[in-house]
């Protein structure tokens, strides 16, 4: 065991944890937060996505001694009910989800898209979340969510 | 203890509830009977009845309406179809209607989400019930105001005199906070197919304002992207430990010997082993996989039950049907075969599939004292909580099970596994036991799609009129491990915990109305590969049967078109015989510009071939016809399903806009089944067990375009659609391809490989 701190939607936490453990299980378990979600384990499907220093990061393999005083940003920590997050508006508007499970992947792969390339076209936005899964076939959803998102 | 919601309605209700709960009873007089009521809260409900009106709605005291509902959403937004339904038969606006829906102690039994029947079965009771409370309102305001219920109008809760509005009462003040104590008639079922109704007649469609519009937002989404919602992983309970299970590596093979000294570095880890069940449960999460993993067990020497995926269908084709389904016949086949001038045969495979729900399920029990509550994303909890007592030997009342958001459901998915596998570990430490599964377990143990072939025949006269069609199916059971997980037996712990099995061998004739002269439906079940605990046990997934053996129907539809020089869309106007089918498919046609065409075109815009294909099922009564186009990549054979068209009828639409994004899925969810899923096996276990070696569709992948055409009959009842558009698309896209390719694929998926291989 080791004490680690985190910095968490501009919140610090020092945890005491296995220093392999990853950081998913950390944010979930040792913080009580709810939003990234264990999907796969792997890497493989984005559903426990957290943004570190604004970059988008599996916390599935992130061991959480590797952060150091980066700052990690969960869904949550985006926006807010009365100021939610631009993409976080366009899912809203295009009722994208179904189950929901898959959102952290699609919403936080997006926002660090648009920092990055504010307007980008319908290949460069597919190419930004390939990978990233959703089962419940909304996908056609997102790429309008993620269109109307650049245009606002 | 976090309590969870299945939806915000549901949070809504709870407090608006509560809050209403001041005193113990109050006594009202319902007029012509003689009647009680009692405050309406989570507390003190009336007795769940089938047959009493207050069981599916009750009147807060602010004159809002709450339906309850033994069924679920999974996150289509059938619960707004509902409060839509129910707030137009009370006259109120929706966002003065919530739903409790699918808790066991709060709800009776509808069936949970099952067979599309949300709208068409649940709605349909629910609207009836929501009638009658209207009729009983409007008949104790008539007796409160002594005006004649002919002079009374009824707006947003408001029942007033017509002839003089300051006589007025609200739904609030007439009953808010007590129950209606209303007889209704029910036709004595459970589940699904429970049907109830009171004297009142609902709303003829041509008085709708709110049924059938477009507008009502779903309530769960913001929460959903905003992060505020919580979920089944989530839920924590005071003392919960953690739980994983272990899973043998040949299917079969059971513990016989544990080294318990392999976990005891590992914090307060311990483990759970009872026959073939065995599972380490530890109070921190990461603990328990850790001891997951480090657990030595010795498992049994068993023989690998598998023929390997190179074998499924000539096991298929080779082994005994155990049972038949109740065969179709009409006319004298035999005869028409045997003065045909030509006759077409094909055969058809489909394989395993995985529901690989994007989370393995997780589930909380808290088995203590002669009581449990089970937190669960199980789509039909009520089946959950009964499969539950009798595993515990507890009565049903004593057993709780909490409908919570989980990862999605398309059907009998590993759900009804964790709550099981959940409440065998709490009840063994004797604490509340949290169980998630790792990815393997998703994808490699879930219960699956069943694998089939279906064998079309078809006889052609001297004129080109096909007189007679064949189609045989052999399948594996859609029902092995039944359609919920209501008794012991259907469920992983129970078969491990060596219940006895009773397999249902169901698997189902094609649902269309193609009149050829005769016409021999037959559909035989065989054995499971593995009676057992098996990862290849089959039930419903998503329109359990219907992509399999529409595929292979509307495959052939297109052979036999070509076999007698015609059009595929002409050649299904010919044949079909329902006007409801022959709208779905005209209007497809014409929406998306269907160019007339005999045989493959093969047309090839620089490196890629590009085809049209069409593609019709029936479903419950709902009708939808596909038009497809792909590109085929000439040189990898990968297929992009660019553009859709879709005509959908399910009689009456009661949410236009939800209606929409739930076709979207139907078609992005079947496209990825029909172009990639195929679950790999050896002869030992599932070889699919995470997304690489069990591919779906990717976001670059993604159709460009879904074109939706809803078909409205209001003046029909509504039928489902949580499944029906699944149905006929990959018999579109497999239609499609031949068009561009003049490959005519028998076996899905339609992966690069397979189409490379016929490119070459």
């Amino acid at each position: 065991m080791a004490r680690i701190e985190l910095n968490v939607d501009g919140q610090a936490h020092t945890i005491e944890a296995d220093p392999d453990m990853p950081l998913l299980y950390a944010l979930r378990d040792d913080l009580g937060l709810r939003n990234p979600r264990f999907g796969c384990g792997l890497s493989q499907c984005g559903a426990c996505t957290v943004l570190i220093n604004g970059e988008p990061v599996r916390s599935c393999v992130t061991a959480v001694d590797s952060i150091g005083g980066k700052k990690i940003t969960t869904l949550a920590g985006i926006g807010s009910p009365d100021k939610p997050h631009k993409v976080q508006a366009a899912f809203i508007e295009e009722q994208v989800p179904q189950c929901g499970y898959c959102l952290n992947g699609w919403v936080m792969t997006s926002v660090a898209l648009l920092e990055k390339n504010p307007h980008p076209s319908d290949g460069q936005i597919r190419e930004a979340l390939t990978g990233i899964k959703c089962r419940c076939g909304t996908h056609t959803a997102v790429l309008r969510a993620v269109k109307r998102a650049a245009q606002a | 203890m976090t309590m969870t919601n299945n939806n915000t309605t549901m949070d809504v209700s709870r407090r608006q509830l509560i809050a209403g709960a001041g005193a113990l009873t109050v006594a009202v007089l319902l007029p012509g009977r003689k009647a009680r009521a009692a405050i309406a809260t989570m507390a003190s409900r009336a007795e769940l009845k089938p047959d009493r009106l207050a069981t599916y709605i009750s009147i807060n005291q602010d004159g809002s309406a709450v339906g309850w509902l033994g069924k679920v959403d999974m996150g289509q937004g059938t619960d707004i179809g509902w409060i839509k339904m129910i707030a137009e038969e009370l006259d109120l606006p929706t966002d003065r209607v919530s739903l409790v829906l699918g808790h066991t102690d709060q709800t009776i039994n509808m069936g949970g989400a099952s067979g599309s029947t949300g709208i068409w079965k649940g709605g349909a009771s629910l609207r009836n019930a929501a009638a009658e409370a209207r009729r009983v309102l409007v008949e104790m305001a008539a007796e409160k105001l002594s005006v004649p219920v002919d002079r009374l109008t009824d707006v947003d809760g408001i029942i007033s005199d017509k002839t003089d509005p300051s006589r007025k009462v609200s739904y609030g003040e007439l009953i808010g906070g007590r129950y209606f104590d209303v007889e209704l008639e029910w036709n004595q079922m459970i589940g699904n197919d429970l049907t109830i109704k009171g004297k009142a007649k609902p709303k003829a469609p041509g008085e709708y304002k709110i049924v059938g519009k477009p507008g009502t937002r779903r309530r769960d989404v913001a929460p959903k992207v905003l992060g505020t919602l919580e979920y089944m992983v989530d839920v924590k309970v005071p003392g919960m430990l953690h739980g994983r299970m272990i899973r043998p590596s040949v299917a079969g093979s059971v513990p016989t010997a544990v080294d318990q000294s392999s976990i005891k570095d590992i914090t307060g880890a311990q483990v759970v082993w009872q026959k073939g069940f065995i599972g380490v449960v530890a109070p921190r999460e990461w603990d328990a996989i850790k001891a997951s993993r480090a657990l030595k067990v010795t498992w049994s020497q068993v023989k690998p039950p598998f023929p390997g995926n190179a074998g499924l269908y000539d096991h298929i084709r080779n082994a005994e049907v155990v049972q038949y389904d109740k065969e179709v016949k009409t006319g004298d086949i035999d005869a028409a075969f045997a003065s045909a001038a030509k006759v077409v045969e094909a055969s058809y495979e489909w394989p395993f599939q995985s529901h690989a729900g994007m989370g393995p399920a997780c589930a909380v029990a808290d088995v203590r004292n002669g009581e449990a509550t089970i937190w669960s994303g199980t789509q039909k909890p009520h089946y959950c909580r009964d499969g539950i007592a009798r595993m515990l030997n507890l009565p049903p009342e004593k057993v709780k099970v909490v409908a919570t958001t989980g990862p999605g459901s398309y059907g009998r998915n590993d759900a009804g596994d964790a709550s099981m596998d959940a409440t065998v570990l709490s009840k063994a430490v004797g604490k509340p036991v949290r169980v998630q599964g790792m990815r393997y377990e998703g994808h490699g143990w879930d219960p699956k799609a069943p694998a089939s072939v279906h064998m079309a025949r078809a006889a052609i006269d001297r004129d080109g009129k096909v007189t007679a069609w064949r189609f045989e199916t052999k399948a594996f059971s859609k029902r092995d491990t039944m359609n919920n997980e209501g008794e012991p037996e259907y469920t992983l712990a129970g078969q491990l915990l060596d219940w006895p099995l009773h397999p249902v061998f169901l698997f189902g004739h094609p649902d269309e109305s193609y009149g050829f002269g005769a016409i021999h439906k037959i559909s035989g079940t065989i054995k499971p590969l593995l009676d057992r605990a098996s990862p290849l046990r089959s039930a419903h997934m998503r329109d359990p049967g219907g992509p399999q053996t529409h595929y292979a129907v509307e495959s052939f539809m297109d052979e036999l078109a070509l076999a007698t020089n015609m059009d595929p869309v002409a050649f299904r106007l010919r044949y079909v015989t329902n006007p409801r089918d022959a709208a779905v498919i005209k209007v497809a046609a014409e929406k998306a510009g269907w160019q007339p065409h005999v045989g493959a075109r093969k047309q090839v815009k620089g490196d890629v071939y590009v085809g049209q294909g069409i593609a019709y099922a029936s479903r419950g009564g709902t009708r939808v016809a596909v038009v497809a186009e792909v590109e085929v990549n000439r040189s990898t054979g990968k297929v992009w399903a660019k553009r859709y068209t879709v005509a959908h009828d399910c009689g009456q639409i009661v949410a236009p806009d939800l209606l929409r994004l739930t076709i979207e899925g139907n078609i992005v969810q079947s496209t990825s089944r029909a172009l990639w899923e195929e679950v790999k096996f050896d002869d030992k276990a599932v070889t699919s067990v995470d997304w690489k070696t069990y591919p779906i569709v990717d976001m670059t992948e993604a159709p460009e375009t879904i074109d939706i055409i809803l078909i409205d009959h209001p003046e029909l009842p509504p039928t489902g659609a949580g499944e029906a558009s699944t149905r006929p698309t990959a018999g579109a896209l497999a239609n499609a391809i031949f068009d561009a390719t003049g490959i005519r694929l028998r076996q899905a998926p339609f992966t690069p490989e397979r189409l490379k291989a016929g490119l070459a």
